[in-house]
């Protein structure tokens, strides 16, 4: 790999692994907020538009903890993660609308646009929460399962397993922004009234979605604690720092690799399928290429290679864009290219290294000691 | 019976060939070195051995006939073939213990897992260690864990590439007594090193490379009276 500019995470050992949350009081306290939080939505009741945020957030840092997963862990930065979040968003919108025109009779909007008599036959059985939830995620796999198989059976690494997973993504929303896919194609899909029968305008609903989603991120990072902390998350790490060494003490790392990988698309999907009904809309943008690389962002700010730094960078970088981007929009994206360097520059590992209170930054360090 | 038999080896990056129809057998329980100048091909015989470096011809068969040219670099290892690298190669984020538990190699039992990484720690002198990040060792230390991550697999076969590059005289002295305790009636051992002091303290023979062919092969003190061995290597 001489001459590819190293991507590999530099992460100082003093991390140790313990059992529970026993080594990460960090992280347990953490799960303990967002737990407190979905309780206080229920309890307090506070307005909607900040229940709403919230639910965001949340699905954002279960995306954030997903890219961490491989990046941070096993050190495959995929630069289209959005791909995976994409896909749990659309089968999400097919199922509520859907959902919608069998309960409302009033037919979605893609279908008059287009001109269509009914839904295209690949929406059949969508109307079914549970196959549709199936789908989304078994998709999600499948996809990542096709993409990890190619390459890393073919040992593509580095920044070019990055930049080909960005040429994914790029590709899968070209493909969306046509028409005739019956997905809505530029316009995306929106106009989901109903939830499991309920009208979707509801207070109760918003709650009810934010508290799922914060529910479902306290699972995911104390499932993905579990994962880290087990010999299989010693093998990720030992992958992420040598995976030829690895291979020469007997351990394939293709399956290792594959499975995480996965894993991780699930997450994503999931992710998404909590935040297409949040938002209301979904189309072709979250396949940008802007979204997926903000996710590493995220990630990156936080510090990676900790679960609550993916949390904590997900839900500051977010909080942050939903206060400027309407305070400031055309500021907001140098404020993020400001906050990206200064975090590259002065926190090599991400706000965490607040915590640690090494303030120093990297250029000031060089040649000194580097645990 | 040779426990490891080199036939015919010769691996080609582009026009230039690293290693030239080599033949090679060592034999168990025999500490075999590899020595020769810059560019002989001593690291290309270890990576075309582990897999890393596929031959263009040749064969690598381990006693039992098991052909390592046709196998992936982690089944070569499950066959027990164990290589320390040039370069200190441990997981920094991973405790000395928790190097020598990937050591054991996969499918390893919980029970035997604990009995070998004990041995690994005492044999290498690392018990007070067990706990600190590989990344917070000592060069020297690194080198003895990694020796350590390779016995804590019981191989038949190990390759040591320069393990005392870059140590001091201490340290090299304590890595000659660490290899001396390696050595098995059922283990083959083959050293790629360049200290020669080192070399006659550690091996049985002698295979001296160059431009990818077996130019000598004998005792250390026929190698140092040789003259071609001389005229290529020892005497520059």
């Amino acid at each position: 790999m001489s001459g590819a500019v190293d991507l590999s995470p530099r992460i100082p050992a003093a991390r140790r692994i313990g059992a529970g949350f026993g080594g990460d009081p960090l992280l347990a306290g953490l799960v303990g907020l967002v737990l407190a939080s979905a309780l206080g939505l229920v309890l307090l009741q506070p307005a909607p538009y900040l229940v709403n945020m919230i639910g965001q957030l949340a699905a954002f840092a279960i995306l954030a903890v997903s890219l961490d997963l491989v990046w941070g862990y096993l050190g495959i930065l995929s630069l289209g993660h959005g791909l995976f979040f994409a896909i749990g968003g659309y089968v999400c919108a097919m199922h509520l609308l859907a959902h919608a025109y069998a309960v409302t009779g009033r037919a979605p909007d893609l279908m008059q646009f287009m001109g269509w008599k009914s839904l295209p036959a690949y929406w059949a059985g969508l109307t079914n929460a549970p196959y549709a939830l199936a789908l989304a995620l078994g998709l999600a796999v499948a996809v990542a399962f096709a993409f990890g198989l190619a390459s890393f059976r073919s040992r593509v690494n580095g920044v070019y397993f990055s930049i080909i997973s960005q040429a994914l993504v790029y590709v899968a929303m070209l493909l969306m922004f046509r028409n005739d896919t019956g997905l809505g194609g530029n316009n995306g899909m929106t106009g989901f009234d109903v939830l499991f029968g309920w009208p979707m305008s509801t207070p109760g609903i918003a709650t009810g979605l934010a508290v799922a989603t914060l529910v479902a991120l306290a699972g995911v990072l104390a499932g993905a604690r579990a994962l880290v902390a087990s010999p299989l998350g010693r093998r990720m790490l030992a992958c992420r720092d040598d995976e030829a060494r690895l291979r020469t003490l007997g351990y394939g790392t293709t399956r290792l690799k594959l499975g995480i990988w996965c894993l991780s698309a699930a997450i994503a999907a999931l992710a998404g399928i909590l935040y297409v009904p949040q938002v209301g809309i979904i189309n072709p943008r979250v396949l940008s290429p802007d979204l997926s690389i903000e996710i590493a962002v995220w990630v990156a700010i936080g510090g990676m290679g900790r679960l609550s730094g993916a949390v904590i960078g997900a839900v500051a970088v977010n909080a942050l864009k939903f206060w400027l981007s309407a305070a400031l929009p055309e500021a907001w994206p140098f404020i993020l290219s400001g906050l990206v360097l200064a975090v590259v520059l002065g926190l090599p590992n991400g706000l965490l290294d607040l915590a640690t209170l090494r303030l120093r930054p990297t250029w000031l360090r060089r040649g000194g000691a580097r645990p | 019976m040779s426990a490891l038999v080199i036939d015919g080896l010769t691996v080609v990056f582009g026009a230039f060939r690293a290693l030239d129809g080599l033949s090679l057998a060592v034999d168990p329980g025999e500490v075999r070195a590899v020595i020769g100048p810059n560019g002989a091909g001593k690291t290309t015989l270890l990576d075309a051995i582990t897999g890393i470096t596929r031959p263009k011809s040749g064969h690598i068969h381990l006693g039992d006939g098991l052909d390592l040219t046709k196998r992936s670099e982690a089944e070569i290892a499950r066959a027990g073939v164990r290589r320390k690298f040039q370069k200190p190669s441990v997981f920094p984020a991973l405790t000395v213990r928790e190097n020598l538990g990937l050591g054991c190699g996969p499918g390893c039992p919980a029970a035997t897992r604990s009995a070998r990484l004990a041995a690994a720690l005492s044999e290498t002198g690392l018990e007070g260690r067990a706990d600190v990040p590989a990344g917070a060792l000592a060069h020297g230390e690194k080198q003895w864990l990694e020796i350590g991550m390779v016995l804590a697999s019981e191989p038949r076969v190990i390759l040591l590439d320069e393990p005392v590059a870059g140590l001091s005289d201490a340290e090299t002295a304590r890595t000659a007594e660490i290899i001396g305790t390696l050595r098995r009636p059922d283990r083959a051992i083959l050293v790629i090193e360049h200290d020669m002091a080192f070399v006659e303290a550690v091996t049985d023979r002698v295979t001296v490379l160059h431009e990818g062919r077996t130019l000598f092969e004998g005792g250390m003190a026929q190698a140092r009276a040789d003259a071609r061995v001389i005229e290529v290597f020892l005497g520059r």
